[in-house]
Protein backbone atom coordinates (compact mmCIF):
# COMPACT_ATOMS: atom_id res chain seq x y z
CA UNK A 1 0.00 0.00 0.00
CA UNK A 2 2.63 2.59 1.08
CA UNK A 3 4.77 1.69 -2.20
CA UNK A 4 1.86 2.17 -4.42
CA UNK A 5 0.68 5.41 -3.01
CA UNK A 6 4.48 6.98 -2.93
CA UNK A 7 4.41 8.18 -6.33
CA UNK A 8 1.05 9.89 -5.65
CA UNK A 9 2.49 11.18 -2.45
CA UNK A 10 5.59 12.78 -4.80
CA UNK A 11 3.24 13.89 -7.40
CA UNK A 12 -0.28 13.45 -6.23
CA UNK A 13 -1.95 15.74 -9.01
CA UNK A 14 -0.69 13.19 -12.04
CA UNK A 15 -2.19 10.84 -9.81
CA UNK A 16 -5.43 11.75 -9.43
CA UNK A 17 -5.87 12.67 -12.73
CA UNK A 18 -4.95 9.31 -13.85
CA UNK A 19 -7.37 7.58 -12.19
CA UNK A 20 -9.91 10.69 -13.08
CA UNK A 21 -8.91 9.72 -17.13
CA UNK A 22 -9.65 6.17 -16.95
CA UNK A 23 -13.60 6.57 -16.98
CA UNK A 24 -13.55 9.37 -19.53
CA UNK A 25 -10.51 7.08 -21.59
CA UNK A 26 -13.37 4.30 -22.23
CA UNK A 27 -15.32 6.62 -23.85
CA UNK A 28 -12.62 7.71 -26.12
CA UNK A 29 -12.69 4.09 -26.85
CA UNK A 30 -16.21 3.70 -27.86
CA UNK A 31 -16.13 6.73 -29.79
CA UNK A 32 -12.93 5.53 -31.39
CA UNK A 33 -14.60 2.34 -33.25
CA UNK A 34 -17.82 4.90 -33.76
CA UNK A 35 -15.35 7.09 -35.47
CA UNK A 36 -13.81 4.69 -37.57
CA UNK A 37 -17.43 3.63 -38.33
CA UNK A 38 -17.13 6.42 -39.85
CA UNK A 39 -15.43 6.27 -41.96
CA UNK A 40 -17.24 3.06 -43.84
CA UNK A 41 -19.68 4.43 -46.07
CA UNK A 42 -17.17 5.96 -48.02
CA UNK A 43 -14.67 3.53 -48.03
CA UNK A 44 -17.36 1.36 -49.01
CA UNK A 45 -18.29 2.95 -51.85
CA UNK A 46 -15.09 4.00 -53.05
CA UNK A 47 -14.34 0.20 -52.93
CA UNK A 48 -17.01 -0.65 -54.76
CA UNK A 49 -16.68 2.21 -57.56
CA UNK A 50 -13.75 2.53 -58.21
CA UNK A 51 -11.31 -0.19 -56.80
CA UNK A 52 -13.72 -3.15 -57.99
CA UNK A 53 -13.74 -1.21 -61.68
CA UNK A 54 -10.53 -0.49 -61.91
CA UNK A 55 -9.18 -4.21 -61.07
CA UNK A 56 -11.77 -5.85 -62.81
CA UNK A 57 -10.73 -3.46 -66.05
CA UNK A 58 -6.98 -4.62 -65.40
CA UNK A 59 -7.90 -8.32 -64.00
CA UNK A 60 -10.09 -9.17 -67.74
CA UNK A 61 -7.89 -8.35 -69.76
CA UNK A 62 -5.66 -11.61 -68.09
CA UNK A 63 -8.70 -13.92 -68.71
CA UNK A 64 -10.62 -15.88 -71.96
CA UNK A 65 -13.80 -15.85 -72.90
CA UNK A 66 -14.20 -18.74 -70.60
CA UNK A 67 -12.65 -17.22 -67.67
CA UNK A 68 -9.67 -19.15 -67.51
CA UNK A 69 -5.79 -17.20 -67.39
CA UNK A 70 -4.06 -16.51 -70.56
CA UNK A 71 -1.64 -13.96 -71.72
CA UNK A 72 -3.66 -14.00 -75.54
CA UNK A 73 -5.22 -10.51 -75.33
CA UNK A 74 -2.03 -8.79 -73.68
CA UNK A 75 0.08 -10.28 -76.54
CA UNK A 76 -2.39 -8.69 -78.58
CA UNK A 77 -1.91 -5.86 -77.58
CA UNK A 78 1.27 -6.31 -79.50
CA UNK A 79 -1.24 -6.40 -83.17
CA UNK A 80 0.00 -4.05 -85.59
CA UNK A 81 -3.18 -2.21 -85.66
CA UNK A 82 -3.03 -1.82 -81.41
CA UNK A 83 0.05 -0.70 -81.58
CA UNK A 84 -0.52 2.15 -84.33
CA UNK A 85 -3.62 3.23 -81.90
CA UNK A 86 -1.32 3.68 -79.16
CA UNK A 87 1.20 5.65 -82.16
CA UNK A 88 -1.28 8.29 -82.84
CA UNK A 89 -2.28 8.61 -79.10
CA UNK A 90 1.25 9.22 -78.68
CA UNK A 91 2.10 11.93 -80.98
CA UNK A 92 -1.54 13.79 -81.08
CA UNK A 93 -1.11 13.92 -76.89
CA UNK A 94 2.46 14.85 -77.48
CA UNK A 95 2.06 17.49 -79.78
CA UNK A 96 -0.98 18.74 -78.60
CA UNK A 97 0.60 18.95 -74.93
CA UNK A 98 3.77 20.60 -76.33
CA UNK A 99 1.70 23.39 -77.70
CA UNK A 100 -0.79 23.50 -75.83
CA UNK A 101 1.64 24.03 -72.90
CA UNK A 102 3.50 26.65 -74.96
CA UNK A 103 0.48 29.15 -75.63
CA UNK A 104 -1.06 28.96 -72.05
CA UNK A 105 2.50 29.29 -70.59
CA UNK A 106 2.32 32.84 -72.72
CA UNK A 107 -1.37 33.64 -71.56
CA UNK A 108 -0.76 33.02 -68.00
CA UNK A 109 2.33 35.35 -68.62
CA UNK A 110 -0.03 37.92 -69.75
CA UNK A 111 -2.38 37.80 -67.26
CA UNK A 112 -0.20 38.36 -64.63
CA UNK A 113 -0.68 41.86 -65.68
CA UNK A 114 -4.33 42.09 -64.93
CA UNK A 115 -5.67 42.60 -61.33
CA UNK A 116 -6.26 38.98 -59.27
CA UNK A 117 -9.65 40.08 -59.02
CA UNK A 118 -10.46 41.78 -61.82
CA UNK A 119 -13.00 40.87 -64.31
CA UNK A 120 -10.95 39.62 -67.04
CA UNK A 121 -8.81 37.01 -64.62
CA UNK A 122 -12.47 36.16 -63.42
CA UNK A 123 -14.00 35.12 -66.87
CA UNK A 124 -10.32 33.63 -68.38
CA UNK A 125 -10.77 31.26 -65.44
CA UNK A 126 -14.21 30.39 -65.47
CA UNK A 127 -14.25 30.10 -69.49
CA UNK A 128 -10.94 27.53 -68.97
CA UNK A 129 -12.50 25.33 -66.79
CA UNK A 130 -15.50 25.16 -68.94
CA UNK A 131 -13.65 24.50 -71.61
CA UNK A 132 -10.93 22.27 -70.25
CA UNK A 133 -13.77 20.29 -68.60
CA UNK A 134 -16.91 20.42 -69.75
CA UNK A 135 -15.47 20.12 -73.95
CA UNK A 136 -16.20 16.86 -74.74
CA UNK A 137 -18.93 16.40 -77.41
CA UNK A 138 -19.03 20.26 -77.86
CA UNK A 139 -15.81 20.38 -79.37
CA UNK A 140 -16.52 18.28 -82.05
CA UNK A 141 -19.68 20.23 -83.15
CA UNK A 142 -17.91 23.55 -82.47
CA UNK A 143 -15.14 22.33 -85.13
CA UNK A 144 -17.43 20.67 -87.38
CA UNK A 145 -19.26 24.47 -87.44
CA UNK A 146 -15.79 25.65 -88.08
CA UNK A 147 -13.57 23.71 -90.04
CA UNK A 148 -16.23 21.31 -91.30
CA UNK A 149 -16.71 20.84 -94.84
CA UNK A 150 -19.68 23.32 -94.78
CA UNK A 151 -17.81 25.22 -91.64
CA UNK A 152 -17.61 28.89 -91.38
CA UNK A 153 -13.62 29.16 -91.84
CA UNK A 154 -13.43 26.23 -94.61
CA UNK A 155 -16.45 28.43 -96.24
CA UNK A 156 -14.20 31.84 -95.92
CA UNK A 157 -11.16 30.82 -97.25
CA UNK A 158 -12.37 29.08 -100.75
CA UNK A 159 -15.11 31.82 -101.53
CA UNK A 160 -12.79 34.71 -100.44
CA UNK A 161 -9.30 33.33 -100.14
CA UNK A 162 -9.54 30.79 -102.79
CA UNK A 163 -7.73 27.76 -100.59
CA UNK A 164 -9.54 24.83 -100.38
CA UNK A 165 -8.03 23.44 -96.62
CA UNK A 166 -9.25 19.89 -97.59
CA UNK A 167 -7.90 19.91 -100.99
CA UNK A 168 -5.70 16.53 -100.02
CA UNK A 169 -8.89 15.01 -98.21
CA UNK A 170 -11.09 15.87 -95.40
CA UNK A 171 -9.02 15.31 -92.40
CA UNK A 172 -11.22 16.61 -90.00
CA UNK A 173 -12.88 13.07 -88.96
CA UNK A 174 -9.23 11.19 -89.30
CA UNK A 175 -6.87 11.84 -86.60
CA UNK A 176 -4.77 15.17 -87.61
CA UNK A 177 -8.51 16.50 -87.30
CA UNK A 178 -8.37 15.86 -83.25
CA UNK A 179 -5.46 18.26 -82.99
CA UNK A 180 -7.37 21.78 -83.46
CA UNK A 181 -10.19 20.64 -81.00
CA UNK A 182 -7.58 19.08 -78.43
CA UNK A 183 -6.06 22.18 -78.06
CA UNK A 184 -9.07 24.00 -77.54
CA UNK A 185 -9.43 22.05 -74.48
CA UNK A 186 -5.51 22.00 -73.88
CA UNK A 187 -5.06 25.54 -73.21
CA UNK A 188 -7.26 26.17 -71.00
CA UNK A 189 -6.09 23.02 -68.45
CA UNK A 190 -2.47 24.58 -68.84
CA UNK A 191 -3.90 28.04 -67.90
CA UNK A 192 -5.59 26.64 -64.88
CA UNK A 193 -2.75 24.62 -63.43
CA UNK A 194 0.01 26.69 -64.16
CA UNK A 195 -1.40 30.03 -63.36
CA UNK A 196 -0.79 29.40 -59.60
CA UNK A 197 2.78 28.84 -60.47
CA UNK A 198 3.61 31.69 -61.75
CA UNK A 199 1.78 33.85 -59.72
CA UNK A 200 3.94 32.47 -56.76
CA UNK A 201 7.22 34.15 -58.26
CA UNK A 202 7.84 36.81 -55.50
CA UNK A 203 8.09 40.56 -56.19
CA UNK A 204 10.73 40.10 -53.82
CA UNK A 205 13.02 38.04 -56.22
CA UNK A 206 12.64 40.21 -59.23
CA UNK A 207 13.25 43.18 -56.90
CA UNK A 208 16.57 41.48 -55.42
CA UNK A 209 17.84 40.56 -59.18
CA UNK A 210 17.21 44.40 -59.67
CA UNK A 211 18.82 45.45 -56.71
CA UNK A 212 21.76 43.32 -58.01
CA UNK A 213 21.92 45.17 -60.97
CA UNK A 214 19.75 41.79 -63.23
CA UNK A 215 18.10 43.14 -66.19
CA UNK A 216 14.89 41.49 -66.99
CA UNK A 217 16.01 38.87 -69.44
CA UNK A 218 18.60 37.91 -66.61
CA UNK A 219 15.93 37.51 -63.94
CA UNK A 220 13.87 35.51 -66.66
CA UNK A 221 16.40 33.08 -67.58
CA UNK A 222 18.22 32.75 -64.18
CA UNK A 223 15.84 32.70 -61.57
CA UNK A 224 11.85 32.90 -63.10
CA UNK A 225 12.90 29.79 -65.81
CA UNK A 226 14.53 27.65 -63.24
CA UNK A 227 11.91 28.48 -60.65
CA UNK A 228 9.21 27.55 -63.10
CA UNK A 229 10.60 24.57 -64.93
CA UNK A 230 9.70 21.62 -62.93
CA UNK A 231 5.99 22.76 -62.62
CA UNK A 232 5.94 23.95 -66.61
CA UNK A 233 6.91 20.50 -67.36
CA UNK A 234 4.86 19.36 -64.12
CA UNK A 235 2.40 20.98 -66.53
CA UNK A 236 2.94 19.52 -69.59
CA UNK A 237 2.97 15.89 -68.68
CA UNK A 238 -0.74 16.79 -66.84
CA UNK A 239 -1.33 17.86 -70.46
CA UNK A 240 -0.19 14.94 -71.77
CA UNK A 241 -2.35 12.33 -69.74
CA UNK A 242 -5.09 14.54 -70.25
CA UNK A 243 -5.00 14.20 -74.08
CA UNK A 244 -3.80 10.65 -73.57
CA UNK A 245 -7.17 9.52 -71.71
CA UNK A 246 -9.89 12.27 -73.93
CA UNK A 247 -12.22 10.28 -75.52
CA UNK A 248 -15.78 12.24 -76.01
CA UNK A 249 -14.32 15.00 -78.41
CA UNK A 250 -12.44 11.74 -80.50
CA UNK A 251 -15.84 9.61 -80.28
CA UNK A 252 -18.01 12.44 -81.33
CA UNK A 253 -16.11 13.53 -84.37
CA UNK A 254 -14.69 10.04 -85.62
CA UNK A 255 -17.42 7.65 -86.09
CA UNK A 256 -15.72 5.32 -88.39
CA UNK A 257 -12.66 2.95 -87.34
CA UNK A 258 -11.16 3.42 -84.24
CA UNK A 259 -7.42 4.99 -84.41
CA UNK A 260 -6.32 6.01 -81.19
CA UNK A 261 -6.49 3.89 -77.84
CA UNK A 262 -9.72 5.17 -76.09
CA UNK A 263 -11.66 4.25 -79.26
CA UNK A 264 -9.92 0.81 -79.36
CA UNK A 265 -11.64 0.55 -76.44
CA UNK A 266 -14.73 1.57 -77.51
CA UNK A 267 -14.57 -0.83 -80.48
CA UNK A 268 -13.45 -3.57 -78.38
CA UNK A 269 -16.37 -2.97 -75.80
CA UNK A 270 -18.93 -2.64 -78.61
CA UNK A 271 -18.04 -6.11 -80.30
CA UNK A 272 -18.46 -7.82 -77.89
CA UNK A 273 -19.96 -10.62 -79.94
CA UNK A 274 -17.30 -10.78 -81.95
CA UNK A 275 -15.71 -13.79 -80.13
CA UNK A 276 -12.14 -13.59 -78.54
CA UNK A 277 -12.20 -9.44 -78.48
CA UNK A 278 -14.30 -9.16 -75.40
CA UNK A 279 -11.15 -9.31 -72.88
CA UNK A 280 -9.48 -6.90 -75.42
CA UNK A 281 -10.86 -4.08 -73.93
CA UNK A 282 -9.25 -5.27 -70.42
CA UNK A 283 -5.68 -5.21 -71.84
CA UNK A 284 -5.91 -2.04 -73.92
CA UNK A 285 -7.02 -0.86 -70.36
CA UNK A 286 -4.33 -2.28 -69.05
CA UNK A 287 -1.73 -0.55 -71.74
CA UNK A 288 -3.58 2.87 -70.63
CA UNK A 289 -3.17 2.69 -67.04
CA UNK A 290 0.43 2.09 -67.21
CA UNK A 291 0.97 4.84 -69.45
CA UNK A 292 -1.35 6.85 -67.06
CA UNK A 293 0.83 5.93 -63.96
CA UNK A 294 3.81 6.86 -65.33
CA UNK A 295 3.08 9.98 -66.26
CA UNK A 296 0.47 10.86 -63.41
CA UNK A 297 3.98 9.89 -60.96
CA UNK A 298 6.19 11.82 -62.80
CA UNK A 299 3.89 14.90 -62.42
CA UNK A 300 3.11 14.46 -58.78
CA UNK A 301 6.91 14.20 -58.47
CA UNK A 302 7.23 17.71 -60.17
CA UNK A 303 4.60 18.93 -58.25
CA UNK A 304 6.76 18.40 -55.19
CA UNK A 305 9.40 20.19 -56.29
CA UNK A 306 7.70 22.77 -57.62
CA UNK A 307 5.87 23.34 -54.08
CA UNK A 308 8.96 23.72 -52.74
CA UNK A 309 8.68 27.82 -53.91
CA UNK A 310 5.25 28.36 -53.22
CA UNK A 311 5.60 28.44 -49.52
CA UNK B 1 2.42 51.22 -64.25
CA UNK B 2 5.97 52.53 -64.56
CA UNK B 3 7.69 53.09 -68.11
CA UNK B 4 9.71 49.83 -69.74
CA UNK B 5 13.19 51.16 -68.73
CA UNK B 6 12.33 50.66 -65.17
CA UNK B 7 10.04 47.69 -65.20
CA UNK B 8 11.34 44.69 -62.77
CA UNK B 9 9.47 41.64 -62.39
CA UNK B 10 7.75 39.09 -64.33
CA UNK B 11 4.90 41.10 -65.82
CA UNK B 12 4.03 42.07 -69.04
CA UNK B 13 4.35 45.19 -70.94
CA UNK B 14 0.88 46.18 -71.67
CA UNK B 15 1.52 45.95 -75.34
CA UNK B 16 2.37 41.91 -74.72
CA UNK B 17 -0.51 41.29 -72.80
CA UNK B 18 -2.63 42.59 -74.92
CA UNK B 19 -1.42 41.10 -78.10
CA UNK B 20 -1.44 37.69 -76.46
CA UNK B 21 -4.50 37.94 -74.87
CA UNK B 22 -6.34 39.19 -78.13
CA UNK B 23 -4.57 36.93 -80.27
CA UNK B 24 -5.31 33.98 -78.18
CA UNK B 25 -8.56 35.12 -77.38
CA UNK B 26 -9.76 35.97 -80.75
CA UNK B 27 -8.68 32.29 -81.98
CA UNK B 28 -10.79 30.65 -79.35
CA UNK B 29 -13.86 32.67 -80.00
CA UNK B 30 -13.88 31.47 -83.88
CA UNK B 31 -15.32 28.22 -82.86
CA UNK B 32 -17.67 29.81 -80.38
CA UNK B 33 -19.32 32.44 -83.58
CA UNK B 34 -18.79 29.62 -86.24
CA UNK B 35 -21.54 27.44 -83.98
CA UNK B 36 -23.44 30.34 -83.04
CA UNK B 37 -23.91 31.18 -86.74
CA UNK B 38 -24.39 27.45 -87.35
CA UNK B 39 -27.71 27.93 -85.43
CA UNK B 40 -28.87 30.12 -87.96
CA UNK B 41 -28.19 28.90 -91.29
CA UNK B 42 -31.35 28.33 -93.37
CA UNK B 43 -29.30 25.16 -94.89
CA UNK B 44 -27.03 24.20 -97.71
CA UNK B 45 -28.32 26.55 -99.83
CA UNK B 46 -27.16 29.62 -97.72
CA UNK B 47 -28.87 32.61 -96.38
CA UNK B 48 -30.08 32.60 -92.59
CA UNK B 49 -33.26 32.12 -90.39
CA UNK B 50 -34.73 31.73 -86.93
CA UNK B 51 -36.81 28.80 -87.71
CA UNK B 52 -33.77 26.43 -85.60
CA UNK B 53 -34.54 28.53 -82.79
CA UNK B 54 -38.10 29.53 -82.97
CA UNK B 55 -38.79 25.46 -83.04
CA UNK B 56 -37.65 25.10 -79.47
CA UNK B 57 -40.51 27.22 -77.93
CA UNK B 58 -42.74 25.84 -81.00
CA UNK B 59 -45.11 22.67 -78.90
CA UNK B 60 -45.51 21.15 -81.88
CA UNK B 61 -41.97 20.55 -83.18
CA UNK B 62 -41.09 20.11 -79.47
CA UNK B 63 -42.72 16.07 -79.94
CA UNK B 64 -39.83 15.97 -82.23
CA UNK B 65 -36.96 16.78 -79.16
CA UNK B 66 -38.80 14.49 -76.54
CA UNK B 67 -35.81 12.32 -76.52
CA UNK B 68 -33.75 14.91 -75.73
CA UNK B 69 -36.08 16.26 -73.01
CA UNK B 70 -36.36 13.46 -71.10
CA UNK B 71 -31.96 13.22 -71.40
CA UNK B 72 -31.45 16.49 -69.92
CA UNK B 73 -34.05 15.73 -67.18
CA UNK B 74 -31.88 12.56 -66.35
CA UNK B 75 -28.75 14.56 -66.59
CA UNK B 76 -30.51 17.04 -63.70
CA UNK B 77 -31.46 14.20 -61.97
CA UNK B 78 -27.68 12.78 -62.49
CA UNK B 79 -26.68 15.89 -61.41
CA UNK B 80 -28.76 15.99 -58.26
CA UNK B 81 -28.35 12.60 -57.19
CA UNK B 82 -24.08 12.85 -57.42
CA UNK B 83 -24.06 16.27 -55.55
CA UNK B 84 -25.62 14.06 -52.46
CA UNK B 85 -23.12 11.68 -52.88
CA UNK B 86 -20.87 14.06 -52.35
CA UNK B 87 -22.30 16.00 -49.36
CA UNK B 88 -23.88 12.76 -48.16
CA UNK B 89 -20.73 10.76 -48.21
CA UNK B 90 -17.29 12.76 -48.87
CA UNK B 91 -17.69 15.72 -47.00
CA UNK B 92 -18.62 13.93 -43.59
CA UNK B 93 -15.36 11.53 -44.47
CA UNK B 94 -13.40 14.57 -45.43
CA UNK B 95 -14.42 17.13 -41.76
CA UNK B 96 -13.80 13.33 -39.84
CA UNK B 97 -10.55 12.62 -41.09
CA UNK B 98 -9.90 16.64 -40.74
CA UNK B 99 -10.51 16.32 -37.23
CA UNK B 100 -9.98 12.97 -36.02
CA UNK B 101 -7.66 11.35 -38.95
CA UNK B 102 -5.25 13.45 -39.65
CA UNK B 103 -2.82 10.50 -40.36
CA UNK B 104 -5.25 9.48 -43.07
CA UNK B 105 -5.03 13.08 -44.92
CA UNK B 106 -2.41 12.21 -47.24
CA UNK B 107 -4.24 8.35 -48.03
CA UNK B 108 -7.58 10.29 -48.74
CA UNK B 109 -5.91 12.70 -50.77
CA UNK B 110 -4.10 10.15 -52.82
CA UNK B 111 -7.69 7.93 -53.48
CA UNK B 112 -9.30 10.83 -54.64
CA UNK B 113 -7.12 11.80 -56.74
CA UNK B 114 -7.54 8.51 -58.73
CA UNK B 115 -9.69 9.49 -61.08
CA UNK B 116 -7.38 10.98 -62.93
CA UNK B 117 -5.37 8.54 -63.17
CA UNK B 118 -8.11 5.64 -63.95
CA UNK B 119 -9.68 8.04 -66.76
CA UNK B 120 -13.56 7.48 -67.41
CA UNK B 121 -12.54 5.29 -70.73
CA UNK B 122 -10.69 2.81 -68.32
CA UNK B 123 -13.23 2.82 -65.58
CA UNK B 124 -15.99 2.14 -67.68
CA UNK B 125 -14.16 -1.35 -68.65
CA UNK B 126 -14.64 -2.76 -65.15
CA UNK B 127 -18.41 -0.95 -64.31
CA UNK B 128 -19.92 -2.64 -66.72
CA UNK B 129 -20.06 -5.85 -64.99
CA UNK B 130 -20.43 -3.69 -61.53
CA UNK B 131 -23.76 -2.48 -63.33
CA UNK B 132 -24.75 -5.45 -64.15
CA UNK B 133 -25.13 -6.26 -60.43
CA UNK B 134 -26.31 -2.53 -59.92
CA UNK B 135 -29.41 -2.80 -61.81
CA UNK B 136 -30.66 -6.29 -60.54
CA UNK B 137 -30.64 -4.33 -57.06
CA UNK B 138 -31.91 -0.64 -57.83
CA UNK B 139 -33.46 -1.24 -61.40
CA UNK B 140 -31.92 0.35 -64.75
CA UNK B 141 -33.16 3.82 -63.53
CA UNK B 142 -31.20 6.73 -64.95
CA UNK B 143 -30.33 8.36 -61.56
CA UNK B 144 -28.00 4.84 -60.97
CA UNK B 145 -25.38 6.31 -63.30
CA UNK B 146 -24.76 8.74 -60.03
CA UNK B 147 -22.58 6.16 -58.37
CA UNK B 148 -20.12 6.21 -61.71
CA UNK B 149 -20.22 10.16 -61.66
CA UNK B 150 -19.55 10.33 -58.15
CA UNK B 151 -16.10 8.41 -58.62
CA UNK B 152 -15.80 10.81 -61.51
CA UNK B 153 -16.01 14.46 -59.99
CA UNK B 154 -14.20 12.87 -56.91
CA UNK B 155 -10.74 15.47 -57.52
CA UNK B 156 -12.63 18.37 -58.37
CA UNK B 157 -14.92 18.10 -55.09
CA UNK B 158 -12.66 17.09 -53.13
CA UNK B 159 -10.13 19.86 -54.21
CA UNK B 160 -13.21 22.36 -53.80
CA UNK B 161 -13.80 21.11 -50.15
CA UNK B 162 -9.93 20.94 -49.31
CA UNK B 163 -8.86 24.28 -49.73
CA UNK B 164 -11.75 25.39 -47.83
CA UNK B 165 -11.14 23.21 -44.63
CA UNK B 166 -7.39 23.56 -44.94
CA UNK B 167 -8.09 27.71 -44.46
CA UNK B 168 -10.56 27.39 -41.84
CA UNK B 169 -9.30 25.92 -38.11
CA UNK B 170 -11.71 23.09 -37.82
CA UNK B 171 -10.22 21.43 -34.77
CA UNK B 172 -9.95 24.80 -32.86
CA UNK B 173 -13.55 25.74 -34.07
CA UNK B 174 -14.74 22.28 -33.26
CA UNK B 175 -13.11 22.35 -29.56
CA UNK B 176 -14.44 25.35 -28.67
CA UNK B 177 -18.05 24.70 -29.40
CA UNK B 178 -17.34 21.43 -27.63
CA UNK B 179 -16.00 22.88 -24.62
CA UNK B 180 -19.14 25.32 -24.60
CA UNK B 181 -20.93 22.07 -24.39
CA UNK B 182 -22.30 21.93 -27.66
CA UNK B 183 -22.79 17.79 -28.94
CA UNK B 184 -20.99 16.84 -32.15
CA UNK B 185 -24.67 17.34 -34.54
CA UNK B 186 -24.70 20.95 -32.98
CA UNK B 187 -20.59 21.51 -33.74
CA UNK B 188 -21.44 20.07 -37.24
CA UNK B 189 -24.54 22.23 -38.00
CA UNK B 190 -23.71 25.07 -36.21
CA UNK B 191 -20.54 25.43 -36.55
CA UNK B 192 -18.51 23.52 -38.97
CA UNK B 193 -21.18 23.66 -42.06
CA UNK B 194 -21.45 27.06 -41.91
CA UNK B 195 -17.59 27.62 -42.17
CA UNK B 196 -17.23 25.41 -45.00
CA UNK B 197 -19.93 26.58 -46.96
CA UNK B 198 -18.44 28.31 -49.50
CA UNK B 199 -16.21 24.99 -50.36
CA UNK B 200 -19.32 22.79 -50.38
CA UNK B 201 -21.04 25.48 -53.06
CA UNK B 202 -18.23 24.87 -55.29
CA UNK B 203 -17.91 21.55 -54.58
CA UNK B 204 -21.66 21.08 -55.65
CA UNK B 205 -21.38 23.39 -58.56
CA UNK B 206 -18.18 22.03 -59.97
CA UNK B 207 -20.14 18.58 -59.73
CA UNK B 208 -23.28 19.58 -61.56
CA UNK B 209 -20.77 20.96 -64.51
CA UNK B 210 -18.78 17.55 -64.34
CA UNK B 211 -22.31 15.99 -64.46
CA UNK B 212 -23.73 17.72 -67.06
CA UNK B 213 -20.27 17.25 -69.42
CA UNK B 214 -20.45 13.56 -68.97
CA UNK B 215 -20.40 11.61 -72.32
CA UNK B 216 -17.65 8.04 -72.05
CA UNK B 217 -19.58 6.53 -69.16
CA UNK B 218 -22.99 7.04 -70.34
CA UNK B 219 -22.59 6.24 -73.72
CA UNK B 220 -20.49 3.16 -73.40
CA UNK B 221 -22.98 2.09 -70.96
CA UNK B 222 -25.70 2.75 -73.03
CA UNK B 223 -27.24 5.12 -70.94
CA UNK B 224 -28.99 8.35 -72.48
CA UNK B 225 -27.86 11.38 -70.58
CA UNK B 226 -27.62 15.59 -72.05
CA UNK B 227 -24.28 14.58 -74.14
CA UNK B 228 -25.17 11.25 -75.98
CA UNK B 229 -28.54 12.64 -76.71
CA UNK B 230 -27.09 15.62 -78.52
CA UNK B 231 -24.38 13.40 -80.42
CA UNK B 232 -28.30 11.45 -81.63
CA UNK B 233 -29.77 14.48 -82.23
CA UNK B 234 -27.14 15.70 -83.94
CA UNK B 235 -27.57 13.28 -86.50
CA UNK B 236 -30.72 13.95 -87.84
CA UNK B 237 -30.92 17.60 -86.87
CA UNK B 238 -27.04 18.65 -86.29
CA UNK B 239 -29.13 22.48 -85.88
CA UNK B 240 -30.78 22.06 -82.86
CA UNK B 241 -27.52 19.66 -81.21
CA UNK B 242 -25.64 22.73 -81.43
CA UNK B 243 -28.31 25.21 -79.90
CA UNK B 244 -28.61 22.66 -76.82
CA UNK B 245 -24.59 22.56 -76.91
CA UNK B 246 -24.50 26.14 -76.75
CA UNK B 247 -27.26 26.58 -73.87
CA UNK B 248 -25.28 23.90 -72.30
CA UNK B 249 -21.82 25.56 -72.59
CA UNK B 250 -23.77 29.07 -71.43
CA UNK B 251 -25.11 27.44 -68.35
CA UNK B 252 -21.91 26.00 -66.87
CA UNK B 253 -20.14 29.33 -68.05
CA UNK B 254 -22.64 30.90 -65.63
CA UNK B 255 -21.88 28.16 -63.14
CA UNK B 256 -18.34 28.36 -62.64
CA UNK B 257 -18.59 32.58 -63.00
CA UNK B 258 -20.08 31.78 -59.61
CA UNK B 259 -17.76 29.33 -58.55
CA UNK B 260 -15.07 32.00 -58.85
CA UNK B 261 -17.26 34.88 -57.50
CA UNK B 262 -17.74 32.07 -54.35
CA UNK B 263 -14.32 31.62 -54.35
CA UNK B 264 -12.97 35.61 -54.59
CA UNK B 265 -14.63 36.81 -51.80
CA UNK B 266 -11.76 38.09 -49.44
CA UNK B 267 -11.62 40.59 -47.40
CA UNK B 268 -10.55 44.04 -48.62
CA UNK B 269 -12.54 43.14 -51.73
CA UNK B 270 -15.82 45.38 -50.69
CA UNK B 271 -13.39 48.91 -51.20
CA UNK B 272 -13.51 48.15 -54.59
Amino acid sequence: MTVANAPVLIDGGVGTSESRRRPVERVRRGRGLVKYLGLTPFAFYVLLFLAVPTLLALGTGFLDGDGSLTLDNITALFDPVILGAFASSFWVSALTAIVGAVVGALVCYALLGTRPDGAVRSFVDSASSVLAQFGGVMLAFAFIATIGIQGLVTVILRDRFGTDIYADGVWLYQVPGLLLPYLYFQVPLMIITFMPALQGLKPQWAEAAATLGGTRLIFWTRIAGPVLAPSFLGCLLLLFANAFSSYATAAALISQGAQIVPLQIRAALISETVLGRANVAGALALGMIVVMVVVMTSYSALQSRTARWQR
Amino acid sequence: MSTDAVRIGAEPGKVARTVILGAVGLVFAVPILAMIEFTFRAGLGGGYTLDHWAALVDPEQNTKYRQLFTAIGNSLVLAVVTVAIVLVILLPTMILVQLQFPRLRRPLEFICIVPITVPAIVLVVGLAPVYGVVVRIFGSSAWTLAFAYGITVLPYAYRSIQANLSAVDVITLSEAARSLGANWLNVLWLVLLPNLRRGILAASLISVAVVLGEYTIASLLNRANLQTALVQVSKSDPYVAVIFALLALGLVLVLLLLISRIGSTRPGRKRT
